[in-house]
């Protein structure tokens, strides 16, 4: 999986997320979805974050957005369901559904 | 100084946000620290001083809470530099000493891992202990020190323990010398931080064993505080008794200040011959600086509530519902807090703007900052509205009065989200800051550590009142006082002097939105903060002591203006950047004349159209 990723984020297309039966990309989960993380990406809105896909890619690792990590979501904003607040292992984070869409979840089935 | 004495060393406090580590720094040194900026950059410089069992003297650097090294913002950039010792005008610190929350090492252990590379010596204080062992996190402190390659030390800041054995492990770490500054950091690719994550995470499943009772209290809360609807109103009713008590507790104080400097200049007035000195003294210096200082209340008492809610835990559950508000806007969430200072005072939001990481987005905070009502437009606001506008009840329960002041709020805030938009789309186009931020565990505030920040942030002011809002005095009351009037002049002295010469010269170009050269000069004096507009317009039409009497000017300006000239007028000071101290900040804050000499254009624009707007319509409407 890692190998994958040393590859440019051009590379990378839908047809690879498909690659992990099931994962869906974190942004679009719903409070009470709780998970893995499986993949974190840095492909999304190339350009677009004012820092750049891979740097996005750095800080979502550093907060802990990790391959291996349980993660849930527990709340959201009032407004386009926008931000979102997620437990990370024993961690809480806010962040906003666009930054997270490049980090892939296998949820646990309900 | 004996000859035995040690030579002093330098430590430096490193760690994630939240640990704790303004306590501990606190705890450490107590009240000798002192405040000022790393050279050249607007980032808090804090260090402070504490003495070893040996004697040594031991000078604590609290750094800017960070993840990681790789820096990110202007505060974690003087973070990495300072720890790699390449930080301009410092020395490199002798030891490191890490700071980590004991209830939360995940991200903390791969900072450390980072912070090993550095090669300097490290100690690890493992903070909130007794949060942890409360919670019945059982770790295994000698393996972890012996993973971690560092000696450990158990501290609760808050309660001063440990604070001991954490000067004594620095001690002995300074004694063995082990100091390899070979440093083998680089910044991390994406692989890296995962090769490090996985090390942490071994790290902690060998030695950490998870809580018997884990912390239950900060996920209720949650439930409750980020509920979609009801965190939001909770919020909203947050700020209602915040902006009531901001009025209310700090009147008697303010009217105090305000009539001490009075007293002053009275006094400073009475006993120094008539002249250019007293003159000085007592309109530049006395009044000037005083109208700038009355509002230190009011900034402690909002500073007080932010300060409370920042160490409960809840601001960053503040930007957090108030982030997609102001996202729409395309403000940054952390904008939220130094907007709120700006409602006191504009120039403590601006210098609390260093929180936002990325350079657009506090440059927009910035600059919208001034737009919010602070509380020196209300002299001006309630004497205009006194004049003006009827004491009328509109649908039988809101005062005319009460609704004109909530509207000049509104424009406020609708304008500065109206700005930051407008910037946004025009200037800088999809770049939007990525909005990751850690919510913390809940905590009960610490009294001690309260009062100390307020204290810090009192002084802060004071020493900015010193050092800006000085020169800009005397600058605003050497226009108004040169050159002196004539011998036998009937009119008011200003009217002779550079502000009145500058004031005529202008008052064709104020003639379209209704003012008259007496509200043109009593502009420039305006400059010096908003408020002394009041007492400029006083001296204009030769009313003396206006600010202790305003219903004599109201008076006056009902006879001289008319009703559209008084609206024209409180359009204009929801947007003029009539503040000198405000335009000396941004100078300061942003490194540059440009982004003042922006702000003062773009304001001034602002106003001189929505004054026009009003006024014309005004006037159509049969108010001229």
């Amino acid at each position: 999986m890692h190998d994958m990723l040393a590859q440019p984020a051009e590379a990378l297309t839908a047809s690879d997320a498909d690659a992990i039966a099931g994962a869906v990309r974190l942004s679009v989960a719903r409070p009470g979805d709780r998970g893995v993380i499986v993949d974190v990406r840095a492909e999304s809105h190339p350009g677009d974050h004012g820092v750049g896909v891979d740097e996005l890619q750095r800080r979502l690792l550093e907060f802990g957005f990790v391959e291996g990590a349980r993660v849930e979501v527990l709340h959201e904003g009032a407004i386009w369901r926008d931000p979102i607040a997620v437990r990370l292992d024993e961690m809480r984070i806010g962040l906003r559904r666009r930054d997270a869409e490049d980090v892939w979840v296998l949820l646990d089935p309900k | 100084m004996s000859d035995a004495a040690l030579p002093g060393a330098r430590i430096a406090l490193v760690g994630n946000p939240n640990s704790g580590k303004t306590a501990l720094f606190n705890a450490l040194t107590g009240s000798r620290q002192k405040v000022a900026n790393y050279a050249g950059v607007t980032v808090e410089r804090k260090e402070g001083q504490v003495a070893t069992a040996a004697g040594r003297t031991l000078s604590v650097l609290d750094l800017p809470g960070t993840y990681s090294l790789r820096a990110r913002s202007p505060d974690e950039v003087v973070t990495r530099d300072a720890v790699l010792g390449k930080l301009a005008g410092e020395t490199a610190p002798d030891v490191l000493v890490c700071v980590a929350d004991a209830t939360n090492l995940r991200l903390v252990l791969r900072l450390i891992l980072e912070l090993k590379a550095v090669g300097r010596p490290m100690v690890l204080a493992l903070n909130m202990y007794d949060i942890a062992q409360r919670q019945g996190l059982r770790i295994d402190l000698e393996g972890l020190s012996r993973d971690l390659g560092c000696p450990i030390v158990t501290t609760v800041a808050t309660r001063k323990r440990g604070i001991d054995d954490l000067v004594a492990q620095v001690e002995s770490q300074i004694a063995a010398g082990a100091i390899n500054p070979d440093s083998t950091w680089r910044e991390p690719d994406a692989g890296q931080i995962r090769d490090a994550h996985r090390e942490a995470q071994r790290i902690l499943k060998a030695n950490v064993r998870a809580p018997e009772r884990p912390d239950t209290f900060t996920g209720k809360v949650d439930t409750v505080l980020l509920h979609p609807v009801a965190g939001l109103a909770i919020l909203f009713a947050l700020l209602f008794v915040m902006f009531q008590a901001v009025f209310t507790w700090s009147k008697a104080a303010g009217d105090l200040m305000t009539d001490g400097f009075t007293g002053l200049g009275g006094f400073v007035a009475a006993h120094l011959p008539a002249g250019m000195l007293t003159s000085f003294l007592t309109d530049g210096v006395i009044s000037g600086v005083g109208s700038v200082i009355v509002f230190l209340p009011q900034i402690l008492v909002l500073f007080f509530f932010i300060i409370l809610l920042e160490d409960f835990g809840y601001m960053a559950r503040a930007a957090f519902l108030m982030d997609r508000i102001m996202g729409g806007a395309g403000l940054h969430g952390r904008a939220f807090i130094p907007l709120l200072s700006s409602f006191a005072c504009a120039i403590p939001g601006i210098m609390s703007t260093r929180v936002i990481d990325n350079k657009r987005d506090r440059l927009t905070t910035i600059m919208v900052a001034p737009l919010m009502t602070c509380s020196a437009r209300i002299p001006v606001y309630t004497l205009i509205i006194s004049a003006f506008i009827p004491n009328r009840q509109v649908l039988g329960v809101l005062s005319l009065p009460g609704l004109v002041m909530f509207g000049l709020y509104a424009a406020g805030i609708i304008s500065a989200l109206g700005v930051s938009f407008i910037t946004r789309r025009l200037f800088w186009r999809g770049a939007v800051e990525p909005f990751l931020m850690e919510l913390p565990a809940y905590k009960l505030p610490d009294p001690v550590n309260v009062l100390r920040s307020l204290f810090l942030r009192g002084k802060i002011f004071i020493t900015r009142a010193g050092t800006i809002i000085f020169p800009m005095m005397i600058l605003v009351w050497f226009l108004s006082s040169f050159p002196g009037a004539p011998a036998g002049a009937t009119d008011p002295a200003i009217n002779y002097s550079l502000a009145g010469r500058i004031g005529h010269l202008l008052q064709p170009a104020l003639a379209p939105i209704g003012f008259n050269w007496q509200m043109t000069i009593a502009l420039i004096p305006g400059f010096a903060a908003r408020e002394v507009a009041v007492a400029a317009l006083g001296t204009v039409y030769a009313i003396g002591n206006a600010d202790a009497a305003p219903g004599a000017l109201a008076t006056t300006l009902q006879h001289h203006w008319s009703i559209a000239t008084g609206l024209a007028f409180l359009a204009w000071y929801v947007f003029a950047p009539q503040c000198a101290s405000t335009i000396g900040v941004v100078k300061r804050e942003t490194n540059s004349w440009l982004w003042p000499a922006v702000m003062l254009v773009y304001m001034t624009a602002l106003a001189y159209i929505a004054a026009l707007l009003v006024y014309q319509v005004a006037r159509a409407s049969g108010l001229g």
